[in-house]
């Protein structure tokens, strides 16, 4: 067993020394969460447009399942056949580091991409992120207050109760609700979770609006909530009395934006994450960009970028907000 | 007396009572739980589930047992949604036949699997529920179809509906039972499947085919996989190579075995798989409504339908040991 790890783990060494000595195009590999996530497609677009531009090969890779242990034997293969660098959307916070470790050991770049292992930061490079979380829970209260006036009961339905992302933007929203008097008069009433599934998203919709007769507004940081809500909320014809919104993708939401069933809902440019992510991990490689926090670096149609604390890095500095003027610009 | 007796001792009342029990419980914390409008979600949570549920009924009364549902809907619908995406200008309501036949054909080839290598059902389905689940995959290059491309027409049936304000979807799971419950009863294979699975030994001996009634159950189970394949496009209004039908076996063969199947093959009514879905759709409308956090409501979703399957054990022992007493006095 020892012998086999060796010999492994020689034959990768000797594949990237071959690989350097000959100047091969990058490798690039990036890891979603799981494989059929229309979010991800979006993703890859941006990577696989930079490594056409930039010459780098690139492969993405998903579990079937967005479990926390389901993506160690994909980076375990990915160390092995040798790429150069890693990006991966982790699907838990720690479970990750000691293959990662392994990774970094081999001298592979490893890239967070669109989520980051918060907590072990010391396991990757760097982390792209497609705008500061910071900021997404109180935007996404200003939005629901926005459309109901400031005032009224509201209510978040969210993915699972332990995704990461989401359970950061709900502890902001909090916040945002606690401690700006603009939002005084919006009370939230109740935190459920749909487990990114249409069916319990739709029942656990129900319920609040079964449970809160005056619920107003509705947010759903999640692309399967948002959806699910808007359609429970579209079949009962309650849209004028309860504002849906949240973080949904365009392609998603399109009819429920074109037939007035949701006014605004935000997210960010997903290809906009893969696309800086290849730009960064080329020129950290070949030297161009040195990967320190307050650097800064341009990337093609992006302009200048900030290494923040922590290896931080965003795409963007504002949530993208779409509605009936702009949805149709975007294609994802 | 022994009408009362044998009425209060059938499963139907049993699940019946159940149904009633559970929705005043509830009622009694939820008042808005027993209101019309609760009565319209649970309804729009069965009808994928009884649409499955009828046809795994036939294959487990037949005793076998069809573990590859949740991927043949997934298929199914796939291939449905990649018809509306890439060929928009075929009418969409061939999409019906289009998945109830390619259903029947992979259910067709589980029934083939079964019969002519004499293999376990239940290995032969955990087979295909891979198999089909990857196809899945790989014609849809693990692309979801989005909501943009499944028919406006198809999703207004999960929503429009013809009388009392109940979507078509549910007509339709309501139709697929009865014509069920017709096959079941009154045609000679439907029959036989009974038969067959009663007593699979003397079945050859009375003549029965057992290949042909082999086949057909599964190739019954897997049309209608097919027709919920559809159905789930209409009530969700896309379709996913990953979430489509996964699970949906799990949700199936609890309704089908909570709804008086016996697991043993033989024994099963219509009737009563129509109210073990309706108790499943009680649950989980319910628990959201309670408040029970997401985390502990797979818990308590698993020890309803064993509690449910112990009350309804003890109920029948006790009155069978009854009625031996009695006999022998």
């Amino acid at each position: 067993m020892l012998r086999k790890s060796t010999l492994i783990g020689l034959t990768a060494g000797l594949a990237m020394l071959a690989g350097a000595a000959m100047a091969e195009p990058l490798k690039i590999v990036y890891i979603g969460k799981n494989t059929g996530n229309p979010y991800f497609d979006s993703i890859t677009g941006g990577f696989e447009d930079a490594c056409k531009s930039l010459g780098c090969e690139f492969e993405f890779v998903a579990p079937a399942t967005a479990e926390a242990t389901s993506q160690i034997p994909f980076i375990e293969a990915q160390i092995q056949r040798g790429v150069n660098v890693i990006g991966i959307a982790p699907n838990s916070p720690d479970a990750l580091n000691e293959v990662l470790a392994s990774a970094r050991e081999k001298g592979i770049l490893v890239l967070t991409v669109n989520g980051d292992i918060t907590g072990s930061e010391q396991y990757r490079d760097a982390t792209i992120l497609p705008v500061n979380f910071d900021i997404v829970g109180r935007d996404q209260v200003e939005l629901v207050g926005s459309l109901i006036g400031y005032e009224g009961e509201i209510a978040i339905l969210s993915a699972t109760t332990e995704a990461p992302d989401q359970n950061k933007w709900i502890v902001g929203m909090n916040e945002t609700l606690k401690s700006d008097p603009k939002y005084a008069k919006m009370k939230l009433v109740a935190t459920v979770y749909g487990d990114d599934q249409p069916e319990k998203s739709t029942t656990e919709m129900e319920a609040l609006l079964a449970n809160f007769p005056n619920l107003k507004g509705v947010i759903a940081p999640t692309t399967v909530g948002i959806a699910a809500a808007a359609q429970v909320v579209q079949s009962r014809g309650l849209a004028e009395t309860v504002k849906v919104t949240g973080l949904g993708l365009p392609s998603e939401m399109r009819d429920f934006i074109k037939d007035g069933t949701v006014t605004a809902f935000q997210l960010w440019s997903p290809y906009n994450e893969g696309w800086l992510a290849v730009h960064f991990a080329k020129g950290v490689l070949d030297g161009s960009i040195k990967n320190e926090v307050g650097g800064t670096f341009e990337v093609p149609n992006l302009g200048t970028i900030t290494i923040n604390p922590n290896n931080s890095i965003n795409t963007q500095a504002e949530l993208t907000t779409f509605d009936a003027k702009n949805i149709d610009e975007f294609n994802f | 007396m022994t009408g009362w007796r044998s009425l209060l001792l059938r499963r139907e009342t049993g699940i019946a009572v159940m149904i009633v029990l559970f929705c005043l419980a509830v009622g009694a914390v939820k008042p808005q739980f027993l209101t019309l409008n609760s009565l319209r979600i649970i309804l729009l949570l069965t009808p994928l589930i009884l649409i499955g549920a009828m046809g795994q009924m036939l294959v487990i009364v037949a005793r076998h047992v069809d573990l590859s549902i949740g991927s043949i809907l997934g298929l199914t619908a796939m291939v449905a949604g990649m018809m509306f995406r890439y060929a928009p200008e075929v009418p969409w309501p061939l999409a019906f036949p289009l998945a109830i036949g390619l259903g029947a054909v992979l259910g067709l080839v589980n029934g083939a699997l079964v019969t002519l290598f004499r293999l376990p059902a239940i290995i032969v389905t955990l087979g295909t529920l891979s198999l089909y689940r990857g196809m899945t995959f790989i014609i849809s290059d693990a692309k979801q179809i989005d909501r943009q491309y499944v028919p406006s027409a198809l999703k207004a049936m999960s929503q429009t509906s013809p009388v009392f304000g109940i979507p078509w979807i549910i007509f339709i799971a309501f139709g697929v039972a009865l014509l069920t419950w017709w096959f079941a009863m009154h045609t000679r294979i439907g029959r036989q499947v009974f038969a067959l699975g009663s007593n699979p030994v003397a079945a050859p001996l009375r003549g029965i085919n057992v290949t042909r009634v082999t086949l057909t159950v599964f190739a019954i189970s897997g049309a209608l996989s097919g027709l919920a394949g559809i159905m789930y496009a209409s009530r969700w209004g896309f379709v996913n190579p990953s979430n489509t039908g996964n699970g949906f076996e799990f949700q199936v063969i609890a309704a089908v075995v909570i709804g008086g199947v016996s697991i043993n093959g033989g024994v099963g009514t219509v009737p009563g798989v129509v109210l073990g879905v309706l108790l499943l759709g009680c649950v989980s409308a319910a628990l959201p409504l309670l408040g029970i956090p997401g985390t502990t409501q797979s818990a308590i979703y698993g020890a309803v339908i064993l509690i449910a399957l112990v009350i309804d054990r003890m109920v029948r022992m006790q009155g069978r040991t009854r009625g031996t007493q009695r006999a022998g006095a």
